[in-house]
């Protein structure tokens, strides 16, 4: 695995994350070095290791809290008050699907 | 009322008295933040106003005899913790504006004991570092020396207590992010068991380490804020349930040292007064026994694996849509990419990419997987040292507060993790407390003595840390 080549444009762009030209150069020296150093961990033996049921995620079943669901509408406006644009009771995006073709 | 030595166990002793009021309490504390905070900028936002408010509220209950520990007592609360209806940012660009719709659990615990809540204070952007230097809107000073940095995540909340601008605070840790700025700055934190404090309302940046804990100048003080904020909730599906935490297990009066893991990169004279505090423990009636933890030895590589992973994870939700900042764009992919490379900061953008690389396809089975894989290693070490000691013994930093600007490169930042980050991939519970000081430039900078226990061993850390209380002082 060592000297990894990673295509930081490309993780930016699965990131979702704008990353300037400058930036750029200076994380392609730097994150190699940070895999570099975490590299280590291939030294650990884990052939005995079974993934123990503390470490997973915990979800709450699905269905109403508790105390019963909460009364329609009454978190609706403290809520979309934080939205940074919207239109009434929604929230407004930019159109999510394209009608151009092979964009980019 | 003088703040510099002033407890909450003292506080709460002379406002139940009726020597002063808790108005009077928060205005002193008020009256300090102005004077002092121009200096250190501990705190992002003091709410003056509802401070006194909540004092005088604090009041009608004292006057009515009934009072609970941290009635009137003047709190600062980190900046990734809600409060209902007040600005929480994380220290970030792209929440400078988000106003909380709900109380953190924790807030919620607070204002039933009718505590009052100064401000919210400064931290390393999402609690991604280690000095403060990391939040979008300057950094925190040490008020031990006003050059050298207070530590972080959580170095707001740790310097308002020990600048004696509050009388304690809330912090989070999911790396050392309680206990190594408490170091720094020469208070006590704590790092409670994972699951012990409900995270309902703290900022989730890495899921499986973050942990909220208190900050305060004494271990009482830190006993009374934890058994404030403790207990199961259903709103975090983590949370433990009660009977599981505040083990009852009998103390043998042994402490582990792991020998082998010391000599990671310490500055000598840190590890010299950690050794005087050892030495005291010694004298104390305690046995100190060498223990192994062999694969302590990759904590470090594995934190800087889970974390970030978590990171990229948990930070997906700030794309501009639902709150926080919005970069306007032509379209929905460019408002998600302009306003996350606009809205986080260098450190986050980092942890971003690389937690992207480690869970990306043909990469997740050699970085995250394995990581996940040596970090049951790491908790097997644990589980298997706690069967023989009380606590282990380590030091909080390997290395005094350094110089801001000192450690611009991140390896060099990630190394003074250490000895912190072990105890979060274990989800057990440690405690930083003041023990001695170093000399750096002619200036005496606090060093921190951590215990560790095993899960629910909270009185354990509260026992042992008491003898080290006392030596030091």
């Amino acid at each position: 695995m060592s000297g990894v080549n990673v295509d930081i444009a490309a993780l930016a762009k699965l990131a979702r994350l704008e990353v300037g030209e400058e930036e750029l150069a200076k994380l392609e020296k730097e994150i190699p070095s940070i895999l570099a150093f975490v590299e280590t961990i291939q030294k650990a033996d884990v052939s005995k290791v079974k993934e123990s049921h503390e470490m997973r995620n915990v979800m709450r079943a699905d269905g109403p809290p508790a105390g019963g669901p909460h009364e329609s509408g009454i978190h609706t406006e403290k809520l979309l008050s934080a939205a940074p644009t919207r239109e009434g009771d929604r929230i407004a995006v930019k159109q999510v699907i394209s009608r151009k073709k092979n964009r980019e | 009322m003088d703040l510099s030595t002033l407890t909450i166990t003292a506080a709460r002793k002379a406002l139940d008295a009726k020597e002063y009021s808790a108005l009077e309490l928060t205005d002193a504390y008020l009256e300090q933040i102005a004077k002092k905070d121009k200096e250190i900028h501990a705190y992002l936002e003091v709410w003056e106003k509802s401070a006194r408010e909540e004092a005088k509220a604090a009041d009608k209950i004292i006057a009515k005899g009934k009072s609970k520990p941290l009635t009137g007592i003047p709190l600062a609360i980190k900046d990734n913790i809600l409060v209902e209806g007040r600005t929480a940012s994380s220290a970030s660009k792209i929440l400078e504006n988000y106003v909380a719709s709900y109380d953190a659990t924790v807030v919620k615990k607070l204002k039933e004991q009718g505590a009052v809540f100064l401000g919210r204070t400064n931290m390393d952007e999402f609690a991604l570092g280690g000095s403060t230097e990391n939040s979008a809107f300057g950094p925190t000073k040490n008020p031990h020396d006003t050059s050298r940095v207070p530590g972080g995540t959580s170095g707001g909340s740790t310097a308002a207590v020990a600048a004696h601008m509050a009388l304690a605070a809330l912090g989070s840790d999911t790396g050392g992010s309680i206990r190594q700025p408490s170091a720094f700055c020469g208070v006590v934190g704590l790092k409670p068991t994972y699951g012990a404090v409900s995270r309902f309302g703290l900022m989730a940046v890495a899921s499986s380490l973050d942990q909220i804990g208190a900050i305060a100048n004494t271990i009482e003080d830190a006993k009374l804020v934890f058994e404030a904020i403790r207990g199961h909730d259903d709103n975090d599906s983590t949370s433990l349930p009660d009977s599981s935490i505040y083990g009852t297990k009998k103390r043998q009066k042994v402490i582990g040292v792991p020998r082998a893991f010391l000599k990671e990169g310490m500055e000598p004279n840190m590890l010299a007064q950690f050794e005087r505090t050892v030495e005291a423990l010694k004298k104390d009636g305690y046995s100190i026994v060498d223990v192994e933890l062999p694969s302590l030895q990759y904590a470090l590589a594995v934190y800087y694996i889970v974390n970030p992973a978590e990171v990229s994870t948990n930070l997906a939700r700030y794309d501009g849509i639902r709150y926080g900042l919005s970069v306007p764009a032509e379209d929905i992919s460019a408002v998600y990419s302009k306003t996350r490379g606009a809205g986080f900061g260098p450190e986050t953008r980092r942890r971003i990419l690389v937690g992207t690389f480690v869970l990306s396809a043909g990469y997740a089975d050699a970085y995250y997987r394995k990581a996940r894989a040596v970090r049951e290693l790491i908790r097997e070490d644990f589980r298997r040292v706690f069967e023989s000691v009380d606590a282990i013994a380590l030091p909080t930093s390997p290395i005094a507060p350094w110089k801001f600007g000192e450690k611009a490169d991140p390896l060099a930042m990630y190394a003074a993790d250490i000895f912190t980050v072990p105890v979060n991939l274990a989800g057990v519970p440690a405690i930083s407390v003041p023990s001695g000081t170093v000399v750096r430039d002619g200036k005496e900078l606090p060093v921190g003595f951590q215990l560790i226990a095993s899960h629910g061993g909270e009185e354990t850390l509260f026992a042992v840390g008491e003898e080290v209380e006392k030596a030091g002082k």
